[in-house]
């Protein structure tokens, strides 16, 4: 009996006009640490397809509650919602049990943070991290508090619009990446040398979630759906002789 | 007109900003939260292989010190096999002991990574050309609008260095030593020293990989 197996290769290479450039002079942190030689292209080799895995023992039950995970007592102050979403490859296939990590500042804006001064108070009952695996269909969902847009030093008055820092692994190391999430509507997006980073504006739009009603929570949350799509990987295809000729 | 291929694109990535910290390695940014941190200690008493520690600084445009970088470490275990199922190098043994990833800020203020680990073994490159032992780098921070990629080689491994295929396709020569660690010895530790140039003089090689 024959069968025609797919392995998983090497990933597609990487669209560089859809993604940032190292050195952009509107943010201007990036103009110090940006590298000035080109990349070394390297073709993948088992060091770039495998990556780290983890499992659901390494996560606790409430890792993915920011209402909940950091609660001394009562719920953190804000505007309660869902995010959700799937995390895909360019193929369009799900990217199961993969490790999503998200980070944000509070509803005023402010991050629990020891290097972070702005003046929006600290909610006692708010860490701002979570972190999930994805299910069998690249599936994930967290829940949180909208967190506040906050002021930074880039021009003499920039403000982040409202975002969610997402963590993605993947199943190599070539596929890792780290992103924001933007709120549909927000009119800081625009505005915002970080999102102004990435040259597209179709690659830009796609840092937007838009408001998911049919997900929310009737009286208690809405929804913003966010998928993430990485890198897709190249098939190789062959000839799986299972047993003997 | 022609069917459309249906690829999805890729999304853009944003820079980890300067508060990675809160939800990569959340103690640094000042407050527990999970029962279980990842870091930058890769080994277990009963992991095999060669105790060591990569550490180093990363280091600006202006020479200034990198002090709130997020560095991730990939690599084999001690006789070259990755933690995972896509390596099929049935004939070597997976270690249980050794999932091979860590995860380390640069310290707020002397600007130091540090991982602890072990030597790794010698992984086949393409067409089955043997790649020396190396360790696979991940850097963000603020102002990095993507994250960079890069490897470790070791010092001592000069025979192996000369023969590796990445490092053979660096054009520049010079450049080839900015990706080896090099090796000395602290408290009875083997330290390899390995600082990451974002730009300048000795900018480190980094791969579109
Ligand atoms: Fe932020």
């Amino acid at each position: 009996m024959r069968n025609i197996i797919r392995r998983d290769g090497e990933f597609f290479q990487r669209d560089r006009d859809l993604q940032p450039q190292a050195y952009t002079p509107i943010y201007k942190t990036s103009v110090a640490r940006s590298p000035r030689h080109a990349l070394l292209s390297i073709d993948n080799s088992l060091s770039e397809i495998t990556g780290p895995m983890f499992n659901h023992n390494e996560l606790g039950p409430l890792d993915h509650d920011m209402l909940k995970n950091y609660a001394k007592g009562g719920d953190p102050i804000g505007e309660r919602i869902i995010v959700h979403g799937r995390v895909l490859d360019e193929n369009g296939r799900p990217v199961p049990n993969t490790l999503v990590e998200v980070w944000q500042a509070n509803a005023g804006g402010r991050y629990r943070h020891r290097n972070d001064s702005y003046l929006a108070p600290i909610d006692p009952n708010f860490g701002g991290c979570g972190r999930c695996l994805t299910d069998e269909d690249g599936y994930y969902f967290f829940r949180t508090v909208k967190p506040g847009a906050y002021p930074w030093r880039n021009y003499v008055n920039s403000w982040r619009p409202a975002h969610i820092h997402f963590s993605i692994f993947g199943s190599g190391f070539a596929q890792r990446l780290i992103t924001q999430m933007y709120f549909e509507g927000d009119p800081l997006i625009a505005k915002c040398p970080i999102v102004n980073t990435v040259p597209d504006r179709e690659a830009t739009a796609r840092l937007v979630a838009p408001l998911d009603v049919n997900a929310g929570v009737p009286m208690d949350m809405l929804a913003y759906k966010f998928d993430i799509v990485l890198r897709g990987r190249r098939s190789t295809l062959f000839e799986n002789r299972l047993e003997g000729n | 007109m022609v069917q459309p291929l249906g690829y999805l694109k890729e999304t853009a990535s944003q820079t980890a900003g300067p508060y990675v910290h809160i939800g990569l390695i959340p103690k640094q940014a000042g407050f527990a939260i999970f029962d279980n941190d990842f870091g930058g200690n890769l080994v277990g008493p009963k992991t095999r292989g060669e105790r060591i520690v990569i550490e180093g600084r990363v280091i600006d445009g202006a020479g200034e010190l990198v002090r709130d970088a997020l560095i991730e470490l990939w690599q084999a275990n001690s006789v070259g096999r990755y933690n995972h199922p896509d390596d099929r190098q049935d004939d070597k043994a997976l270690d249980a002991d050794f999932r091979g990833w860590g995860r380390a800020g640069t310290d707020f203020e002397t600007g130091l990574y540090r991982f602890e680990t072990i030597k790794p073994g010698r992984v086949p490159g393409r067409e089955g050309k043997l790649q020396a032992p190396h360790a696979s780098l991940w850097i963000v921070s603020r102002g990095i609008n993507i994250g960079l990629q890069t490897r470790v080689y070791f010092s001592d491994e000069t025979e192996a260095n000369a023969a590796d295929p990445v490092l053979n396709a660096i054009a520049m020569r010079e450049r080839r030593k900015t990706l080896i660690a090099q090796k000395s010895s602290r408290d009875g530790q083997t330290i390899y020293t390995f600082d990451i140039v974002l730009q300048g003089d000795n900018e480190t090689v980094f791969f579109d990989a």
